[in-house]
């Protein structure tokens, strides 16, 4: 599937898409839940890209979005989609392949 | 959110285009509005979804976008390219949008709360990208098992049809029939009040036959039955061959029955357009020789026919019917006649009706026959009502049908009781075994709106078709076959043993005439040779009177003057 050379590096890095609805308080709730997430796990070696279908209304079938919001994490495989506001950080994490902190309920 | 009463017209209808299924909702689906269609797997959901959209685009100029969360965008397009239905020329075309919704849940994380915007924006859009009218969510219920049945789901759901509706799309919604007589697995009736159509795809005797109904239709008289419908090459059709009633126009226009014997045999010398003939008769009696006589002589005449035949295949039909001098092939090759072969058993009785019903719809025919109607299974009642239907359907359209009909030769068929009720005119074809030979007869049992012969009718087929013989009634009924042949000789014998007889007497009474003549002239000579005789007697005498006057005057003038 990947390259030899390329395994560490995509390994490392988590590529990640946030679809958004405009900028309702579930939408704004999502991106700083999951901006603070992304700072505290994995700083500096994550590459986010939100959408608003609102107005990009074709990336939402592209992407096969039914839930908002929806994050994507497309690296490092297996692809994997997490719904909703992500407040619960816990699954959050387990969303990104991350190891859960133990015994964390997720608040920090 | 709350659904209200704010609906514009509650009577406006989309025609769904199926055929059949406009005629039993009056009109099509409950239009700006969702529609509910439930079955089992397998019963056609979604060609009935696609057909409302293939249909709206072309027939109706009402494009349509297609959601489907079963299958994808391509399998679609193959799985129904048989049916003829150019998905891609429809897309190309802006006619039609197909969106696949994949929902898999071994990728879907949940953390907190969430909304199905994603969907609601998605649908949005395809509908204003062509302007769609309509819309098909095939099937919602994918949801369930992707995102799991908890109350966000169900809200989300109140709020997507509250959402179609306000849109004011014609929303065709499928769903998995429940188990244990739920209508859906997941209850999504609860969300869609105005129409509800259920299919069903049931077994009986071996034979599938898939039967759709209108549970509910919020607004509007419905057909409440149970309709059987079809999905072939022709797509879907359902067949609400409903009872006509009988108030169809009549006509006076006679249709040969194509055996000029039988022609003669009714009062106006052949059945009325329009009429049903049954014509029964135990095996070999030639049924199937009279059904080709009558669609070769409605070809001849440059009508269309239908020939249904239920046991025998074309090839074997015009094979056979070359050796009575019929040839119905060269009817074929000019699109006036149409054979249409099938099993008996590969269909429903309701489905072997549907299609042929379709059949006469396409090919408009003027005659047709069906052979035989005792090869349908089915209870009597069953079998009754549904020629009925057919009956009544054919009367309609002024098609005059002829079926034909097994019976055992020996008893009185009960079900040939009911079934006359149904037919205007009813031949009987029957053995008739005497002396070592059987011979056939036919005889009219009945024909409604018009004399007919009484007679039993000996009839021969031969090189040159059905030939009916002329009847030979004597004091011990019908004779046939050699022993009228036989019979036929005596009579002939003792016919001119009476004419000789008549002839002699002829011949003795001019003798006696003249005889009489003769002595007739005689005698008036002799008397009128007397008469003569007595005229000059008579002259005489008086001349001798005179004489004697005068001498006796000339007397007495001498004796005056001597006094």
């Amino acid at each position: 599937m990947s390259r030899p050379g390329d395994s560490e590096t995509a390994e490392a890095k988590h590529v990640l898409r946030l679809y958004v609805t405009g900028s309702t308080q579930r939408s704004t709730r999502a991106i700083t839940n999951l901006r603070r997430v992304l700072e505290s796990e994995l700083p500096d070696s994550y590459d986010l890209e939100i959408v608003d279908v609102y107005e990009h209304p074709e990336a939402a079938s592209e992407h096969q979005i039914i839930a908002a919001p929806t994050l994507i994490k497309l690296q490092p495989e297996p692809v994997q989609r997490i719904i909703g506001d992500l407040s619960d950080t816990e699954r959050v994490l387990r969303g990104l392949g991350l190891p859960a902190k133990g015994g964390g309920d997720g608040s920090t | 959110m709350t659904p209200n009463t704010t609906t514009a017209d509650p009577l406006r209808k989309a025609a769904s285009g199926i055929a059949g299924l406009d005629e039993i909702t009056f009109g099509g689906l409950p239009a700006g509005r969702p529609t509910l269609i439930a079955g089992a797997a397998g019963c056609g959901k979604t060609l009935f979804a696609l057909t409302f959209l293939v249909k709206g685009a072309t027939a109706y100029d009402e494009p349509g976008v297609f959601m489907s969360f079963e299958e994808r965008a391509d399998d679609l397009i193959d799985n129904v390219s048989s049916l003829g239905y150019d998905l891609p020329g429809l897309i190309a075309d802006k006619k039609l949008v197909i969106d696949y919704v994949r929902v898999e849940r071994s990728e879907i994380e949940q953390s907190g709360e969430y909304d199905l915007e994603g969907l609601f924006v998605r649908l949005g859009h395809a509908i204003d990208k062509i302007g769609a009218k309509r819309v098909v969510l095939d099937t919602l219920e994918a949801l369930f098992s992707g995102l799991g049945d908890g109350p966000v789901l169900r809200s989300e759901l109140r709020r997507l049809f509250q959402w179609l509706k306000d849109r004011g799309v014609t929303a065709v919604i499928t769903a998995e029939r429940g188990p244990e007589g739920q209508l859906t697995r997941h209850g999504l009736e609860e969300y869609v009040s105005d129409c509800v159509i259920a299919l069903d795809n049931r077994v009986d005797e071996q034979i599938t036959t898939r039967r759709l109904r209108v549970m509910k239709y919020r607004g509007s008289a419905h057909g409440t039955n149970e309709y059987p419908f079809l999905i072939d090459k022709g797509g879907i059709s359902v067949l609400p061959v409903t009872s006509a009633g009988l108030s169809h126009s009549i006509s006076d226009e006679v249709v040969s029955s194509g055996v000029a014997g039988i022609d003669a045999m009714l009062g106006v010398g052949g059945f009325y357009r329009g009429s049903s003939v049954l014509l029964s008769g135990p095996s070999g009696t030639g049924k199937t020789t009279f059904g080709s006589h009558f669609v070769n002589a409605a070809c001849l005449a440059g009508n269309r026919a239908i020939y249904f035949s239920f046991e025998e295949s074309p090839e074997q039909i015009v094979r056979n019917m070359r050796s009575v001098g019929l040839n119905l092939d060269s009817h074929v090759t000019a699109g006036l006649l149409r054979f249409e072969s099938s099993r008996p058993s590969l269909f429903g009785l309701e489905m072997h009706l549907v299609l042929m019903i379709r059949q006469i719809d396409q090919f408009d025919p003027a005659v047709v026959v069906i052979d035989p109607i005792s090869a349908f299974r089915g209870s009597e009642s069953e079998i009754h009502a549904t020629l009925l239907r057919l009956v009544d359907y054919l009367k309609v359209k002024g098609i005059t049908v002829v079926f034909n009909n097994l019976v055992n030769g020996d008893q009185d068929d009960r079900n040939e009781q009911s079934l006359s009720s149904l037919m205007d005119v009813w031949v009987g074809l029957h053995d008739l075994e005497a002396n070592g030979e059987r011979n056939r007869g036919l005889f009219v049992l009945k024909a409604r709106g018009m004399s007919h012969s009484n007679q039993i009718r000996e009839y021969r087929l031969g090189s040159d078709g059905v030939t009916l013989i002329e009847p030979y009634i004597g004091p011990h009924g019908v004779l046939t076959g050699s022993a009228r042949i036989v019979q036929e000789a005596q009579e002939e014998a003792a016919t001119l043993e009476r004419r000789d007889e008549v002839n002699r007497r002829k011949r003795e009474f001019t003798e006696k005439k003249s005889a009489a003549e003769r002595q007739i002239a005689e005698t008036r000579e002799a008397l009128q040779r007397e008469e003569a005789e007595l005229l000059a007697l008579e002259t005489v005498d008086e001349r001798k009177e005179q004489i004697l006057t005068a001498s006796r005057s000339a007397a007495a003038t001498r004796r005056g003057a001597t006094a």
